[in-house]
């Protein structure tokens, strides 16, 4: 199989802000494929937006090396900047001007249309695409109201849909759904999984919402500036989470006797935990004679995975 | 470099556009110059107006007109860093254009903001009966767009080195506050003692209420009881002044802006 372009290069990057006696990013090296959806998971503070903030170049490298679509950051800035799209933390729109206003700048500031100060001064081109996006966004007029008069989601769809414009190559979105309402999460994530699929545009997400992140092809996580665990979520899951089955009987001293004779560690005075290791669940509740009243098989979420990685990390 | 003149065309235009969207902010931008020229000119001259030889109200129109529009394109330079993480800005930093045309955009949309603001102060000046003759009142156009653009150069110096979105805000108005009477905004600084003679002679809005005062009175005979220095040498200082924020301002935000 040929293997997929990587889109986004990051080799032993670094940052330390001035003033400060840590890394918040400290010798980080990842890579994103081309029209893949990456997560970056981690805990506030951990060092996500840090790290969005270089790669979308709004602050400087203390070292390392990034490329991006196949150009580096620091010297070739603006062909990064006409490649990627950005959904910020806090919202960046002109909450005066109207939503028509707010795209009709982005695409003055990207170079696609010349700057006429009224909508009516406008190509015709330019206003077909407006009402193009007026319909997806099912705003009709309202896309000419003060962008204040919109719901939270509506504010972050549009913000979405404005750094689409210029057709970036990738799209980073910096902990896009804080803040908004579970139908708002709900209704901006369908948006953005058609978005990937009629524009095939590489999603590099931040998060700390694991079920988010549970979406995503290839995962991060980060702790302390520090990537502490990389994959794909089934196999990040795989790895560090110790399955087990718990198991109870009325005769629980038999039990107990059964699993000492069969030398399967346990742990508790019942119901009893059990390490699943080589043997599957079903080979296991057949080796046991003794008549079982409880079986319960634990099966991971990322959200322990997750807790688990960063428990550790926090320890050391 | 044409993506470049629409990006600076387009971050002046919001700014005027925003401006006319928020009249309250209109309203609230001339408060201060109405109250100051107003109340405390009028006061002055109707106490210790014969006894000056000038007219204070007119004085300080003068003082306050040059001030308040450097004040207020200063001000709308400095909160480009102020909220570059909260609002808008985010948007123009990431985007394809050079530092050099955000600045540049930003200085021409606050000089145009403050010039409505100028206008509404010369409006208030006629009913207030503040005297001009016609050269009076056209000199006032480019003494307003000097002030402007020379705020605009100020703020860019004190934002660029401003390390913290909110350091720009607390420590602004500390630089611009003494700066009033130290350029003799209110009261004349013909004679001064001489460490404030050294300190309002580093205010750069010395300058300009001095160039506003010296096209307004040029061939009165006020003009020597009120004015420093010549105008075209006011220009002069204000024009190396200018240059000098705009070059050291720009070149420190550009470097300074990335890396914090």
């Amino acid at each position: 199989m040929k293997e997929k372009e990587k889109i986004i290069r990051v080799e032993n990057l670094v940052k330390k802000y001035r003033k400060a006696d840590k890394n918040a990013v400290d010798d980080v090296s990842f890579y994103v494929e081309k029209g893949g959806f990456f997560s970056l998971l981690g805990p506030n503070g951990a060092g996500k937006t840090t790290m969005v903030s270089i790669l979308t170049t709004t602050l400087s490298k203390t070292s390392g090396k990034v490329t991006i679509a196949g150009h580096d950051l620091e010297m070739e800035a603006d062909k990064v900047r006409k490649r990627i799209g950005v959904i910020f933390q806090n919202p960046s729109l002109d909450m005066n001007l109207t939503a028509e206003e707010n795209i009709r700048i982005h695409v003055n500031l990207y170079g696609l249309y010349a700057y006429r100060p009224l909508y009516s001064f406008m190509p015709s081109a330019y206003k077909k695409k407006i009402h193009d996006l007026a319909e997806i966004l099912d705003l009709k007029d309202d896309i000419f109201k003060p962008v204040k008069t919109f719901s939270g989601g509506m504010k972050r769809k549009l913000e979405i849909i404005r750094s689409l414009t210029h057709n970036p190559q990738i799209l980073f979105l910096d902990e896009p759904t804080t803040g908004l309402d579970p139908l708002g999460r709900k209704n901006l994530w369908e948006y953005l999984k058609h978005v990937r699929q009629t524009e095939k545009t590489t999603i590099f997400l931040t998060t700390h919402y694991l079920e988010e992140a549970e979406e995503s092809d290839y995962l991060c996580v980060v702790n302390h500036g520090k990537i502490v665990s990389q994959g794909a979520p089934r196999d990040i899951k795989k790895d560090l989470i110790e399955r087990y089955i718990e198991i109870d009987a009325k005769d629980r001293s038999a039990l107990k006797k059964e699993l000492y004779t069969k030398k399967l560690l346990f742990t508790g005075e019942g119901p009893f935990k059990i390490r699943i290791e080589k043997q599957t669940v079903y080979e296991l509740i057949q080796s046991i004679k003794t008549p079982l009243t409880d079986i319960d098989v634990h099966s991971p979420t990322l959200e322990e995975a997750y807790l688990e990685i960063i428990g550790k990390t926090n320890d050391n | 470099m044409i993506t470049d003149i629409r990006a600076v065309m387009a971050i002046a235009g919001r700014d005027v556009t925003k401006l006319f969207r928020d009249r309250m902010r209109i309203v609230i931008s001339i408060i201060f110059p109405v109250i100051f020229i107003g109340a405390l000119g009028g006061s002055l001259q109707s106490n210790w107006g014969d006894k000056t030889g000038y007219n204070l109200l007119v004085f300080i129109f003068t003082g306050v007109f040059a001030q308040t529009l450097f004040q207020s394109t200063a001000s709308g330079i400095v909160s480009l860093v102020e909220d570059r993480v909260n609002d808008f800005s985010q948007e123009m930093f990431i985007a394809p254009i050079s530092r050099y045309s955000i600045i540049l955009g930003k200085i021409i949309g606050e000089t145009l903001v403050s010039m409505v603001q100028g206008l509404v102060i010369i409006a208030f000046g006629f009913i207030i009966g503040v005297p001009f003759d016609l050269q009076q009142l056209l000199w006032l156009f480019p003494i307003a767009i000097i002030a402007c653009l020379f705020g605009g150069a100020f703020g860019l110096i004190v934002m660029s080195n401003m390390s913290s979105e909110r350091t720009a805000n607390q420590i602004f108005p500390f630089l611009v506050f003494p700066q009033f009477f130290l350029a003799g905004v209110f009261s004349p600084i013909m004679d001064l003692p001489w460490y404030l003679w050294i300190l309002s002679r580093i205010a750069p809005m010395t300058y300009v209420v001095d160039f506003s005062r010296g096209l307004y009175y040029i061939g009165k005979p006020e003009y020597s009881e009120i004015v420093l220095h010549h105008p075209l040498v006011n220009f002069a200082i204000i024009s190396a002044m200018f240059l000098l924020f705009l070059f050291v301002g720009t070149y420190s935000f550009v470097k300074n802006e990335r890396n914090r």
